[in-house]
C-alpha cells in the first residue's frame, strides 16, 4: 500500500516516469538511487525526442529556421536555469558536461589565475571527489595549501576553527549537502564567515538543487556547481552559475568554436559571458531536456518536494529503526529537516556489496561503495556504505519494500 | 536469470562465515602481497612462505565483500603445499573459469554459449579446481568477478616479484 505523505506529492508523481513502471528479477522496481542518478519524467523524454525530431540544427549563426529554433530552445533553457535557482541574469548560466566539469572550470581558470605558493584555499572532509581533486591537481602545479573542515561524530561540519581555518584562504570551497550523509550545510553562514575573511564561496550543489528551493542569493554563493541528471534531466549536461563579474574577469577553460569573437595567427578575443566558457557544439537535446526538467520540477513545486522529501526520510528513518533496530546504522543527522534523502547505512557487519546484490534480487536499487568520497570514509571509520536515497517519486511502498528486502539480508548473512 | 543461490552458494557462505587461514605471518621471513578494488577499497593482504619453490604457509588478511573474501579463504586452502608452477595453472584455471563472460563481452556472444553448452573446458577444469567451482557462479554476475579475483591476483603479483628476486 502506497500512503500519501505530503498533500502535494502523490502517486500521480510515479506515474509519470515511464522507468518506474518496470520490473526487475520479477519484481516491481523500487528506484533508491537518486543521489546518484534521477529517473526521468516523460516531460523531459518527450522534450529531448520532439527537439531531435523537429529541431534539430546546430545553434547559434544559423540563419534559417530550425537553426535558430534551437538556438532559441537552448536559451529558453538557460533562462529556464536561471530562474530556477533565482540567479540575476541568464547569462551566468554556463552549460558544461556535468558537475564535475563545472567545478574543474572553477579551479582551472579561476583557481589558475589566483592561487600561487602563499595561498590556501579550504574544503570540507565530506566532500565528493569532484570537489577535492581538481584541487589536488591544480595544488601539485602551483603548490598552495588545502585545508579541511573537520566533521563532527554525527556527520556536521565542525565549525569550531572555521575562523582560523580561514585565515588567508583565498576559497571555501564546500557542498551543500553531502551525497553520503545527507547532511546539509549552513551555506549562507559559510558564505558570511568566507567573505568576512577576503574568501570566496564555491558550493557544489549537485544534491541541493534537485531537492530544495534554491536562491544564490540567499545562499551567499560566488560559485555554484550541480548537474541535470539527478534533477530529472538528462545526462551530458551540468551547470556552473557565477557571479558576473568573477565570469567577466577569469580565463576562458577550454578552447575552440563558440567560445571567441575573433581569431588571427597570432591569438583569439574570448567571447562575451557565458558563450567564452561553452567551447565547441553543446549539448543542445541535452540542454532543451534540463530545461523540460527544470519546468517539470517548477510545476510540482520546489517547497512541495522538499517537504515530501522531509516526511519520507523521516518515514524511511522511523521504519528502519522500528524493523531493523540495532542491526542497522544510518549515518548523518537524525533531524530529518537537516538532512536530505540519503540514506546510508550499515546493517550488521554485512558488507555493502552483498547488501546491494540481495536487494537487487528483490527489485531494490541502492548503490554500494563509498560514493567518490574516500576522505570521509575514512573519517567514518568504514570502507563502504550502501546508500538508498530519495526523490520525488518515492514513497512509503519503496521504504516498505527496503525493509522487507533487508529480512532477506538478515535471513542469507545471519550468523 | 540468475539468482542469488547461484552466487551464494554454501560452500562459499561457509569460507566466508569461517575464513581459512586468516591472519598475518611475519615478514621476514614471510612476503606479503597486497591487492586493492578501487571500486569498493576492499583489500586483501597476503602473507606467504616459501620453502624452494613450494608455498608452505600463506594467510589471508584484509577485508571485503563474502565473495572477496570466500574466494580468498578459499584460494589459500588450494595452493598450500603447492609449487609456484602448480599454483600458476591453478590460477590460470580460475580465471579462465571467471572469464567466460568476459570474452562473451568482447564477442558477439556466440562463443560464450559454445562453451556453456559443450562443457569440455568446465570439466577439464572441474576435477583441478575442487572445491573452488562453487565459485562458478559468478560469472553470472559480472560485476563481482572483480571481487572473486582479487585475493588471486594478488598471489600471482607476489609469486611474480618472488621469482624476480631469485
Amino acid at each position: 500500500m502506497s500512503a500519501r505523505v505530503s498533500p502535494e506529492i502523490d502517486g500521480a508523481v510515479k506515474a509519470q516516469f515511464p522507468l518506474l513502471g518496470r520490473s526487475v528479477h520479477g519484481r516491481p522496481i523500487v528506484y533508491l538511487d537518486s543521489a546518484a542518478s534521477s529517473q526521468k519524467p516523460m516531460a523531459v523524454l518527450d522534450a529531448m525526442d520532439d527537439y531531435y525530431r523537429t529541431v534539430n540544427a546546430n545553434v547559434h549563426r544559423g540563419a534559417y529556421e530550425i537553426a535558430a529554433a534551437a538556438t532559441e530552445q537552448m536559451e529558453q533553457a538557460r533562462a529556464d536555469v536561471a530562474r530556477f535557482i533565482s540567479a540575476p541574469s541568464a547569462d551566468e548560466i554556463v552549460f558544461t558536461k556535468n558537475a564535475t566539469e563545472a567545478m574543474n572550470l572553477v579551479a582551472r581558470s579561476w583557481g589558475g589565475s589566483n592561487l600561487g605558493p602563499a595561498d590556501a584555499i579550504v574544503l570540507t572532509e565530506m566532500e565528493h571527489h569532484a570537489n577535492i581533486v581538481p584541487w589536488h591537481i591544480l595544488a601539485a602545479e602551483r603548490g598552495f595549501e588545502i585545508r579541511w573542515i573537520p566533521i563532527t561524530h554525527d556527520g556536521c561540519l565542525d565549525l569550531t576553527d572555521l575562523d582560523r581555518l580561514l585565515d588567508g584562504a583565498k576559497l571555501l570551497s564546500v557542498t551543500a549537502m553531502s551525497n553520503v550523509l545527507g547532511t546539509l550545510n549552513p551555506i549562507p553562514r559559510l558564505a558570511a564567515a568566507a567573505h568576512d575573511a577576503g574568501a570566496l564561496l564555491s558550493v557544489d550543489a549537485s544534491q541541493y538543487v534537485p531537492h530544495l528551493p534554491t536562491d544564490v542569493g540567499e545562499l551567499g554563493a560566488d560559485f555554484m556547481v550541480f548537474t541535470g541528471h539527478k534533477m530529472c534531466g538528462p545526462t551530458g549536461v551540468g551547470v556552473l552559475w557565477a557571479r558576473m563579474e568573477l565570469l567577466d574577469a577569469i580565463p576562458p577553460f577550454l578552447g575552440g568554436g563558440e567560445m571567441i569573437l575573433d581569431v588571427t595567427k597570432e591569438g583569439f578575443r574570448p567571447n562575451t559571458v557565458p558563450h567564452k566558457f561553452e567551447a565547441g557544439t553543446p549539448p543542445i537535446a541535452e540542454i532543451v531536456g534540463l530545461g523540460a526538467a527544470v519546468r517539470y520540477l517548477e510545476g510540482l513545486g520546489m517547497d512541495a518536494v522538499r517537504a515530501h522529501e522531509v516526511s519520507l526520510t523521516g518515514y524511511a528513518l522511523r521504519t528502519l529503526t522500528d524493523r531493523h533496530g540495532d542491526d542497522i546504522t544510518v549515518h548523518g543527522p537524525s533531524e530529518p529537516a537537516q538532512r536530505g534523502g540519503v540514506l546510508s547505512f550499515v546493517y550488521r557487519d554485512v558488507h555493502p556489496h552483498d547488501i546491494s546484490q540481495v536487494l537487487d534480487q528483490s527489485g531494490v536499487c541502492v548503490r554500494a561503495g563509498h560514493h567518490c568520497a574516500k576522505p570521509l570514509m575514512r573519517c567514518l571509520g568504514v570502507t563502504a556504505t550502501t546508500r538508498a536515497s530519495l526523490y520525488v517519486y518515492n514513497d512509503t511502498s519503496d521504504i516498505d519494500s527496503l525493509a522487507d528486502a533487508l529480512d532477506e539480508v538478515g535471513a542469507l548473512f545471519g550468523h | 536469470m540468475a539468482g542469488l543461490e547461484d552466487l551464494y552458494r554454501e560452500i562459499i557462505l561457509d569460507h566466508y562465515r569461517n575464513p581459512r587461514n586468516r591472519g598475518e605471518l611475519e615478514c621476514p621471513p614471510a612476503q606479503r602481497s597486497e591487492g586493492f578494488n578501487p571500486l569498493c577499497g576492499d583489500e586483501v593482504v597476503l602473507t606467504f612462505e616459501m620453502d624452494g619453490e613450494v608455498v608452505t604457509d600463506l594467510r589471508v588478511g584484509g577485508y571485503g565483500c563474502s565473495i572477496s573474501q570466500a574466494s580468498a579463504s578459499m584460494m589459500s586452502a588450494a595452493v598450500i603445499g603447492k609449487t609456484i608452477d602448480e599454483i600458476r595453472d591453478l590460477t590460470r584455471s580460475f580465471k579462465a573459469m571467471m572469464s567466460i563472460h568476459e570474452e562473451s563481452i568482447g564477442g558477439d556472444g556466440s562463443e560464450a554459449l559454445d562453451g556453456a553448452a559443450d562443457g569440455a573446458g568446465a570439466n577439464d577444469g572441474a576435477l583441478r579446481l575442487g572445491d573452488l567451482e562453487a565459485l562458478r557462479g559468478v560469472v553470472k554476475f559480472p560485476v563481482r568477478i572483480k571481487c572473486a579475483t582479487l585475493g588471486w591476483n594478488a598471489l600471482a603479483t607476489g609469486l611474480d616479484e618472488t621469482a624476480e628476486g631469485e
